[in-house]
């Protein structure tokens, strides 16, 4: 026990000296708080009208005359310079615009002209107003009474979606559970792969430098892989830890600017349940993680050197791979269909599919409670599996090695 | 020390090692010796339990062979290895640890051994920034740091330049002058035959023959001789008392003999030869161990 506790620890400290682990560490929450601010940026930019714009009408039609009603930080100013003139003032001032509406306004389009790109909810208040005004306009000159029409129009039906839940109703946001369900699988499968790649990588390396026949007359190969199992899954958690804890920060920082839709997503994510989520993606990383670097290891074991691994990577990594693309494409959109269930089920495709469905709250405690059985089991079956391979493929050398040939390796004596 | 009872070990397809016995004394200097291919890695390995035998059963000073052992034995395998990118002293201490010593006694045996062999300044650098045999004798400390009862040296020589060979087998000898116990395997025979004590020979599987060296050679005397005499040609007419094998001249008007006796003593062909020439020499010819396993390995084909 003494001797796996030293291997853990040479396998940890080993890794987490690397320069690459520190650059790993910080440089994906900055990404995270990046990202942040440039959805704020791009948010702000396009929704949000900052400071007072004026926009100059020139009316040809005289149709919208008096009509255009002044909307928050949006002025309309009635004009009868001709356009060049007026177009001349927009090169001195950002907050001033031009709407040219000719007389045959229904055919030819409406311009609108401006320094800068103008933004959409600009454009669109103005779009909208006219539109009300045409159609009054229209309904009038054919003598329909626009009082009923505006009272029938009135009857406005909303779909606001709630879900039922012991504490009550509540607000379900899909787009939030989606979010961070599709991130909980793309995260989980990358660090499942980038993970169990560093423990094959370590197998092979002992092989070929042939310093494993040392360690093994001093331990027991089981000793030494699962020594190397735990080690570099601790990396991985110290990553992740690290990785919480600066892109929680990060976000608190990147959430003070928000406003507006990104300010109201940062609040539905704050109603997700993170205790649970966390929880049960550190369960499905470490299972699953323990489960699949087995697998790496005993490829490991079985090859001379990492281009050797892709005949036996490629099975291993199907299951992963057919749930993760099954997962962004269309799981995250049906979290409760009987194949996403029966994915969440199996344990080589479970910590993908699990953590799609997780955030949408559809996972029963019964379903958790058996999925999270057979993840255990399946570990506990695949590190056995593992160790048999492991413990007489460490010890050949330029065998190139089959299926065949690993499966008359698992059923060799000691 | 160790005693190897009928151990068989078998692999899919062949059988590496067949119904082998020995026995190694506690204190000497014991050679495994055979070709390539013979078994003697294998057999190696299950001493060290890496794999263990089909059946049959080794007892270590009496006990049959366990755990507990590993850290009374240090393994320098023939394919030599360390970790590339670690420190060499961090890497030999992690090694002594996994052998049982704690990190301060690693600490202090390695400083101790870094001083003697001149490698104190190697502390911190890297396994892949040494030469090839810089490696070498940095793996032979790691055998030997926890200062082992048993220590197995697979081909040790091999890799070593000259200088470095010498050293290494000085530090081995003082090591069993110390009490340990040495087990030599290797194919180049003549390496180590006059380091053992015992040795056995491995043969396709199989141990053909064991023993003191002393005894092996000396049961495999053949009652032949070598004279040399310096003086004109001797002519034999048969009415001498032995048996000429082969005559060779050789320089200063001196010539060499190669003679072969049936019932009488090396005095009589002293009294034979004395009136006739001068006698240089006259040597008993013993048989190296390679004439011995050649002759050993036509006998049992």
């Amino acid at each position: 026990m003494n001797k796996i506790l030293l291997i853990i620890q040479r396998e940890y400290v080993t890794r987490v000296r690397k320069k690459a682990f520190l650059v790993m560490m910080f440089a994906v929450p900055l990404l995270v708080a990046g990202m942040f601010k440039l959805i704020a940026y791009v948010a702000k930019d396009s929704d949000q009208i900052s400071k007072p714009q004026t926009v100059k009408v020139i009316d040809e039609s005289h149709q919208f005359e008096g009509k255009l009603k002044n909307a928050k930080n949006i002025q309309f100013v009635p004009t009868n310079e001709p356009l060049e003139q007026a177009k001349a003032g927009l090169k001195d001032n950002e907050d001033l615009s031009v709407l040219l509406i000719s007389k045959d306004y229904a055919h030819k389009p409406v311009q609108f002209f401006s320094k800068k790109k103008p933004s959409f909810t600009l454009t669109g208040e103005v779009e909208n107003q006219m539109n009300q005004i045409a159609s009054t306009n229209t309904m009038l000159a054919n003598h329909i009474d626009t009082a009923l029409i505006n009272k029938a129009q009135k009857n406005k039906v909303s779909v606001s979606a709630m879900e039922v839940t012991d504490a009550g109703t509540k607000d379900a946001d899909v787009g939030a559970s989606m979010g961070v369900g599709v991130a909980c699988a793309i995260l989980i499968y990358m660090s499942l792969f980038i993970y169990g790649a560093q423990v094959m990588r370590g197998v092979i390396e002992e092989k070929t430098s042939r310093i494993i026949e040392v360690i093994i007359s001093s331990v027991k190969p089981f000793q030494l892989m699962l020594g190397k199992i735990i080690g570099v899954g601790l990396v991985g958690l110290t990553q992740f830890g690290a990785w919480i804890i600066l892109s929680v920060l990060a976000t608190k920082i990147g959430g003070q600017h928000a406003s507006g839709g990104m300010a109201q997503f940062l609040v539905t994510l704050q109603n997700l349940p993170f205790g649970y989520i966390l929880f049960c993606f550190l369960f499905y990383f470490i299972t699953g993680y323990l489960l699949y670097s087995a697998l790496f290891a005993a490829v490991g074991s079985a090859v001379d050197s990492e281009t050797e691994t892709q005949q036996f990577m490629f099975p291993i990594t199907m299951p992963l791979l057919f749930t993760y693309l099954l997962s962004v494409t269309v799981l995250f959109r049906a979290p409760d269909s009987p194949l996403a269930v029966w994915l969440s089920m199996i344990p080589f495709t479970a910590p993908v599919a699990m953590m799609i469905r997780i955030p949408f709250g559809g996972v029963g405690p019964w379903e958790l409670a058996i999925s999270m059985t057979l993840m255990v089991v399946g570990f506990l079956f695949t590190t056995y599996v593992a160790a048999r391979i492991y413990r007489v493929g460490v010890l050949m050398y330029g065998k190139k090695a089959s299926f065949k040939e690993l499966a008359k390796w698992f059923f060799y004596k000691e | 020390m160790l005693s190897i009872r009928n151990i068989v070990k078998q692999y899919a397809g062949h059988r590496a090692l067949d119904d082998v016995s020995l026995e190694v004394e506690s204190g000497k200097i014991f050679g495994l010796l055979g070709p390539n291919g013979a078994g003697k890695t294998s057999l190696i390995r299950i001493i060290n339990q890496i794999t263990a035998p089909d059946s049959g059963e080794i007892l270590f000073n009496g006990v049959k062979l366990n755990q507990s052992h590993i850290e009374r034995i240090g393994y320098l395998p023939e394919e030599r290895g360390l970790y590339k990118k670690m420190e060499i002293g961090e890497q030999m201490i992690y090694l002594a640890r996994l052998k049982g010593l704690t990190r301060d006694d690693a600490t202090q045996k390695l400083k101790f051994w870094f001083k003697k062999l001149d490698m104190e300044s190697w502390w911190k650098k890297k396994i892949e920034e040494l030469s090839k045999g810089m490696q070498q004798k940095a793996q032979f400390v790691a055998t030997v740091l926890h200062e082992p009862d048993l220590i197995i040296l697979d081909e040790p020589f091999s890799g070593f330049d000259p200088v470095n060979a010498e050293l290494i087998k000085d530090e081995i000898l003082e090591l069993n002058r110390k009490g340990a116990t040495i087990l030599f395997s290797t194919h180049r025979m003549e390496s180590v035959e006059e380091l053992c004590d015992s040795i056995a020979l491995i043969h396709k599987s199989h141990k053909i023959l064991d023993g003191r060296v002393k005894h092996i050679r000396n049961s495999y005397k053949n009652e032949t001789y070598l004279v040399e005499y310096t003086g004109d040609q001797l002519a034999f007419d048969g009415s001498q008392p032995f048996e000429v094998i082969s005559e060779t001249a050789g320089e200063d008007n001196s010539n060499t003999i190669k003679i072969k006796l049936s019932d009488n003593s090396a005095n009589d062909v002293l009294q034979y030869l004395l009136p006739k020439t001068r006698i240089n020499m006259l040597q008993e010819v013993i048989p190296s161990m390679n004439e011995i396993f050649i002759e050993k390995v036509n006998l049992i084909n």
